[in-house]
């Protein structure tokens, strides 16, 4: 019933074209009828951050990331899926991580590209370390209770 | 058996090292007995360990929790809850 599902996971320290990573989903296809992507960018807290360094695991991160995607695409009737998280040291206003989902319709990739944000901020390995403008020792990023309890949320209503 | 132990980000830091390879004593079964072990290692396991209950674990890199089975896991991960997206 659906059609040929293009999926990408990759892991990188170089930065990506949110551009180009849509077009490159949708280029030559004529059954994609809604994409949804979110990116995530490095803040600087006002000023106080000059960077953040993003610690991963290996090879689980790749693992983890593709079983989330894995997940979505046997939850929402997806024609597409991009995942791009990058690692190492990340200024303010460059990109981190980007969703783009691919659907017939706009509720399967908005919901998809939510799910996806929600699951990659608890269970891809991942820890941010500020780098502060002051010069001081930044610390790591605290995870919040906010983005597990959104994690959480997709689990109640699969059920 | 050795087994790798690998650590990231503050759980690495109080270690003291990103791996290292163990040879597990006999009675260590669980995730949980693990974590009891490696904090009786020294001061740096001690300070990363204090509180198990928000270390999170993964075995052969998929995640576990606490009451897992380490039988036959080549490679443990510890690590602080994740921080990514």
């Amino acid at each position: 019933m659906s059609a040929v599902l293009a999926l990408t996971v990759r892991i990188q320290r170089e930065d990506f074209d949110v551009a180009a990573e849509i077009a490159g989903l949708t280029a030559g296809r004529t059954d994609i009828g809604a994409v949804v992507s979110f990116s995530g960018l490095c803040r600087d807290e006002q000023g106080a951050l000059t960077a953040l360094e993003l610690e991963h695991y290996p090879g689980m991160a790749e693992a983890e990331i593709g079983r989330i995607a894995a997940e979505a695409v046997e939850r929402w009737p997806l024609q597409g899926l991009t995942v791009i998280h990058r690692h190492g040291r990340i200024r303010p206003g460059e990109n981190i991580v980007l969703v783009v989902a691919a659907s017939a319709h706009r509720q399967a990739a908005f919901e998809a590209a939510n799910f996806l944000m929600d699951y990659l901020k608890s269970r891809a390995p991942f820890w941010k370390k500020e780098h502060r403008a002051d010069g001081s020792e930044g610390g790591w990023v605290e995870a919040k209770e906010t983005d597990a309890q959104a994690a959480e949320r997709w689990k109640s209503s699969s059920e | 058996m050795t087994t790798r132990l690998i650590y990231f980000a503050w759980v690495r830091e109080r270690i003291g090292m990103p791996e290292e390879h163990v040879e597990l004593p006999a009675g260590i079964e669980t995730v949980a007995d693990l974590l009891r072990w490696l904090q009786s290692r020294g001061e740096g396991y001690e300070h990363a360990l204090q509180y198990p209950d928000v270390i999170r674990v993964a075995i052969n890199q998929e995640h576990v929790d606490h009451r897992e089975k380490i039988s036959g896991a080549r490679e443990i991960a510890l690590f602080p809850p994740m921080t990514g997206g």
